[in-house]
């Protein structure tokens, strides 16, 4: 997973038109950017903050789903459910590495997410009280990742290109684990078909907001697409979204939670597409900002693995320093 | 050790898809030492069959090439064409050289 429309970022940027516009010649000839290649602080700056806040997402991501690996109902669903998660712990050291090469250190990134600084996407600030939420995630939350992520793969910036296109590859299997399960649960008992209808219900909504805001309210999007960091619209890509999914849950039987959603065969050019009601925009930046559901226990749960952690991180350089001294001592000893 | 922990080094890794195959620079990671930086090197970039060989090198001790000389050090050389096999004309009858 788990991209979001970047929230809030600072494209400002100071150089000169000309070297501006010799930027902008590169980009729109879609040559790749590599990480010592010049280019604007505003450029460097939306990208440290934009892979920051991707990274960010693939761990925390791993909290709503790590709650249920010990209760999974089967072996297969468990280690299914192990190696999603284990995969998203990946995707997230993909994506701090590529920030990295712009000049931001790990630490840093770490001490912005544990203070609350950085942001992460807000989906995974809703709780996951029941089994069906973990194939609503699969589901509907990688599915809109994807969605996300697969342009991102052509992104101007090779480093997060390419951990993207590793990305890619990896997730297929997360919608799809997760779209099986739900299937599953509409196939059994009653109990089981409202389960999953429940979590339908409660995921469908905050998986819209995942696309960030309107493109009319998104100021930053203009320049992303420009530096062809972007290369769809928040609004565009909500839209593939809502039409690629309406179709997947009419198939197993589930009601999407939207009154207003109707077919409208002039939609996407006369191809027809899914007219969908309003997205609550309020409870969409109370949770960015903190007042989700699950947003302390989040931190709360980051925060306490990078603080058990540290003395496994001193002990490790520790036990590396004195080996290289050992041997650095054999050394002059043989000498 | 210091009061304020060193950070963990950055280490650029390596995999060969199969025998035959040129290592390829797939990304960093973080890690204290050699041994451990390739464990860690296993499990966030080989579990799905990438490979069967991994190198880690660590990321400062690599020297790269000037990005601001890039046009000078690798000019194409079009005018240099006699590096080309076309430069030569050889009678048709030779058949393929
Ligand atoms: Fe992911
Ligand atoms: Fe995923």
């Amino acid at each position: 997973m788990y991209s979001q429309g970047l929230i809030g970022a600072d494209s400002e940027t100071e150089e000169s038109e000309e070297f501006l516009a010799a930027f902008q010649a590169r980009i729109d000839r879609e040559e790749k950017i590599e990480p010592n290649d010049p280019m604007p602080q505003g450029y460097r700056k939306t990208l440290v903050r934009q892979i920051g806040q991707h990274a960010h997402s693939e761990i925390v991501g791993m909290l709503p789903e790590g709650n249920w690996i010990t209760r999974a109902p089967t072996l297969r669903r468990k280690i299914a459910l192990l190696a999603k998660v284990q995969d998203e712990g990946g995707h997230g050291l993909y994506l701090y590495c590529a920030a990295e090469t712009l000049g931001v250190s790990r630490e840093q990134m770490t001490e912005e997410l544990l203070s609350g600084k950085a942001k992460y996407s807000s989906i995974f600030n809703y709780p996951t009280p029941s089994w069906a939420d973990i194939g609503a995630i699969g589901w509907l939350v990688d599915g809109a990742a994807i969605m996300n992520q697969v342009p991102l793969c052509r992104c101007s910036f090779g480093p997060y290109a390419r951990a993207m296109v590793r990305v890619c590859k990896e997730e297929s299997f997360h919608q799809r684990q997760g779209y099986e399960l739900m299937m599953t649960l509409t196939e059994g008992t009653d109990a089981q078909r409202e389960m999953a209808q429940d979590a339908l219900n409660r995921w469908w909504w905050p998986s819209l907001m995942m696309f960030g805001p309107h493109d009319s309210e998104s100021s930053n999007s203009d320049q992303s697409m420009l530096w062809k960091i972007k290369r769809f619209s928040n609004d565009e890509l909500r839209q593939k979204f809502v039409d690629a999914t309406v179709p997947q849950a009419e198939r197993i039987g589930l009601t999407v939670p939207d009154p207003d959603l109707k077919w409208n065969p002039e939609k996407n050019d006369g191809e027809g597409g899914y007219d969908f009601g309003a997205i609550d925009w309020d409870e969409f930046w109370r949770v960015v900002k903190g007042g989700g559901p699950m947003n302390r226990d989040r931190i709360a749960a980051r925060t306490k693995a990078w603080e058990d952690g540290a003395w496994v991180r001193e002990a490790a350089l520790a036990h590396a320093e004195k080996r290289k001294q050992r041997m650095q001592a054999a050394k002059v000893a043989a000498e | 050790m210091s009061k304020q922990p060193a950070s963990t080094p950055l280490w650029e890794v390596f995999i060969r898809p199969r025998n035959g195959l040129n290592h390829k620079h797939v990304g960093s990671l973080h890690a204290a030492d050699g041994d451990l930086a390739l464990q860690a090197a296993r499990d966030v970039y080989t579990r799905r069959g990438e490979g069967n060989s991994i190198w880690v090198v660590l990321s400062k001790e690599i020297i790269a090439s000037d990005p601001d000389l890039s046009e000078e050090n690798f000019d194409p050389s079009s005018d240099k064409i006699y590096r080309h096999p076309s430069f030569y004309e050889i009678p048709d009858d030779i058949g393929h050289m």
